[in-house]
């Protein structure tokens, strides 16, 4: 009969308003801003550089290869190398950024930078909410504003920064390990005192993790 | 120099408007690009008698990005991102079509789990992919938000998966060459395998609400009615091309990922008209979660990337390769030549939206104004990706 159809359709649309109200399935509306969904996980937005500790220019893990400055699809990172350098979280002189800029009204937030970066140094920030009345200077981050702490990291993506410190302790540790037993070797070339270091290099990774930092020594 | 004057008449343009304002009999219509229902920049000149369309124009361009030259000046792993936005509801099938072809090219194998996480997240997006298209089909009918709402709320539900999993609700960028970026955990494949049981509730629903209905009825069957023989000449794939009754789907013709382990079948139309275009999604829709449901099942713990694949200097063989998937719009392929160097020398992609859109024309003679927006509808065309 002509008409069951539409009828049909009208009683889906009374069930999908009368659930509404009693259904959570129905209703996955939520009332921006008073009301705020949880942000997952892995979600990213736009690109951050990491420090260690509290001080924002010594603990900056950044050490100005410019690679993602090479791999950034709309290239928008620039960067300038330092001339002097500081030690890094394994304590080695390495060259830091004098000048880093990330347009973010440029970016498209493809974590192509994060996945290049061979220092843990650039992550995914999860902040969204950065509207703002100029078009061009307030869209451009300088490195100051860019630099956030590892424990700001550890707040928005905690089980990737876990594994972030992990490995770079346990790197820091591996190349300790290695110097150590590279100049016990070379003072005395006994191979009970080489076997004496590997051991201690088991050990160290033990005391690192507990750290929450990498340690700058 | 007579000879030269002659050329230069012979070379007169043909009108670049229709023939319309000559005869004074037809009335030339330019719709869009600014239209709500030509889904995004899309213009047709139209040339009408009456009410009914005698010819048309498209026109497109509007969005056009230059995305094969920026595919030739960045590298290979560059271009990837720049693929979600080609068809920008559909982001994970471009990716796996894009990664697929550079997989051919370099010689890369996927390990088993990754390509079970695709066929799941292809799957996932032609879920949503088809729920939206029929959600926005109803609206240009002038059914205006019910059912497009009803279609987006599931939508949100997949987007939220996406979300969860690859960072980002459209723009996923989730394939890399060999595998995927992030491991999906045990709670994620739960969280899906919930939606996408619950799935088929909203498909009879939707169904009562949609396919049943006299207006929707009236209004597709027997419009924009497409031959077979004309869908194979001009090279239209996917449910359009299955609407005419042809049997043509790359999941099975090609069996690229590990699509001959699933058991599904391909819904074929038989009239090709509007009505048989829209019940190919509906119906696809159902196999799409009977694939998802075995390949949840048959899911195992395992690598999800080939670590051998380097992230920096990739640097693929002599060559070239073309991969193509079957995206939910169609056949989706891409066309890469590479000299040995860290970026294509060739990138070329093969639109599906594009090239189903070329038989409009054909599709729209004889019906009215009212008629083209439901048959550009059914076309499923996403300007992102006409354009390019």
């Amino acid at each position: 009969m002509i008409g069951t159809g539409i009828l049909k359709g009208m009683a889906v649309t009374a069930r999908n308003f009368v659930g509404s109200y009693f259904e959570k399935e129905r209703l996955i509306t939520v009332q921006y801003p008073e009301e705020r969904s949880p942000l997952p996980e892995n979600y990213r937005n736009f690109p951050f550089l990491i420090y260690d500790g509290n001080d924002q220019h010594a603990g900056l893990r950044c050490v100005a290869c410019k690679i993602c400055e090479k791999e950034c699809p709309p290239q928008c990172i620039y960067i300038v190398k330092s001339d002097d350098k500081k030690p890094d979280y394994m304590g080695k002189p390495q060259f830091y950024p004098k000048v880093f800029d990330i347009d973010i009204s440029v970016c498209m937030s493809c974590q192509i930078c994060v996945e290049v970066c061979p220092f843990e140094a650039i992550k995914m920030d999860k902040e969204f909410e950065l509207s703002q009345r100029e078009r061009f200077d307030s869209l451009l981050f300088r490195k100051e504003q860019l630099s956030k702490s590892n424990g700001y990291y550890h707040k928005i993506h905690p089980v990737e920064a876990e594994t972030v410190d992990k490995n770079l302790t346990d790197a820091a540790a591996a190349a300790e390990a290695k110097k150590k037993a590279a100049a016990e070797a070379a003072a005395k070339a006994a191979a009970a005192k080489a076997a004496a270091a590997t051991a201690t290099a088991e050990a160290k990774p033990a005391a690192g993790a507990t750290s929450s930092s990498p340690t700058s020594s | 120099m007579s000879a030269s004057v002659q050329t230069l008449e012979a070379m007169e343009r043909p009108p670049v408007t229709m023939a319309s304002r000559f005869e004074g009999e037809l009335l030339e219509v330019s719709m869009g690009p600014q239209h709500p229902s030509t889904h995004g920049v899309f213009r047709m000149n139209v040339a009408l008698d009456g009410e009914i369309v005698r010819k048309l124009k498209p026109v497109f361009g509007y969005l056009h990005r230059n995305h094969e030259k920026i595919g030739e000046n960045t590298s290979y792993l560059g271009s990837m991102p720049y693929t979600d936005r080609l068809d920008y509801f559909c982001s994970m099938t471009n990716n796996w079509a894009y990664a697929l072809s550079v997989e051919k090219l370099a010689g890369i194998e996927v390990p088993e789990r990754a390509e079970y996480l695709r066929v799941i997240l292809a799957e996932l997006t032609r879920l949503q992919n088809h729920a939206s298209l029929l959600g926005f089909l109803l609206s240009d009918m002038g059914a205006w938000g019910t059912p497009l709402m009803y279609a987006f709320r599931e939508r949100e539900k997949i987007l939220d998966l996406f979300e969860s999993l690859s960072g980002s609700r459209m723009m996923c960028d989730y394939m890399r060459f060999g595998g995927c970026r992030v491991d999906a955990d045990d709670e994620w494949l739960a969280r899906a395998k919930q939606i996408v049981d619950r799935f088929p509730k909203f498909l009879d629903e939707f169904e009562d609400l949609i396919l049943g209905n006299e207006i929707v009825i009236g209004r597709t069957q027997n419009v924009g009615k497409l031959s077979a023989e004309l869908a194979i000449n001009a090279g239209i794939t996917g449910p359009m091309l299955r609407a005419c009754g042809v049997n043509y789907d790359i999941r099975k013709v090609d069996g690229y990922g590990f699509y001959p382990r699933f058991k599904f079948r391909i819904p074929l139309g038989e009239h090709g008209d509007t009505y048989d275009r829209l019940m190919m999604r509906a119906l696809e829709m159902r196999e799409s979660v009977e694939i998802l449901k075995q390949a949840f099942a048959q899911i195992a713990p395992g690598p999800f990337v080939n670590s051998k694949v380097k992230v920096r200097a990739f640097r693929p063989p002599v060559g070239e390769a073309y991969g193509r998937i079957e995206a939910p719009k169609g056949e989706l392929g891409f066309y890469l030549i590479s000299d040995g160097g860290p970026n294509p020398y060739r990138y070329r992609v093969r639109p599906t939206s594009f090239v189903n859109l070329t038989i409009l024309e054909d599709l729209c003679l004889g019906h009215t104004v009212a008629d083209v927006m439901v048959i550009l509808g059914s076309v499923d065309i996403v300007m992102g990706e006409v354009d390019r």
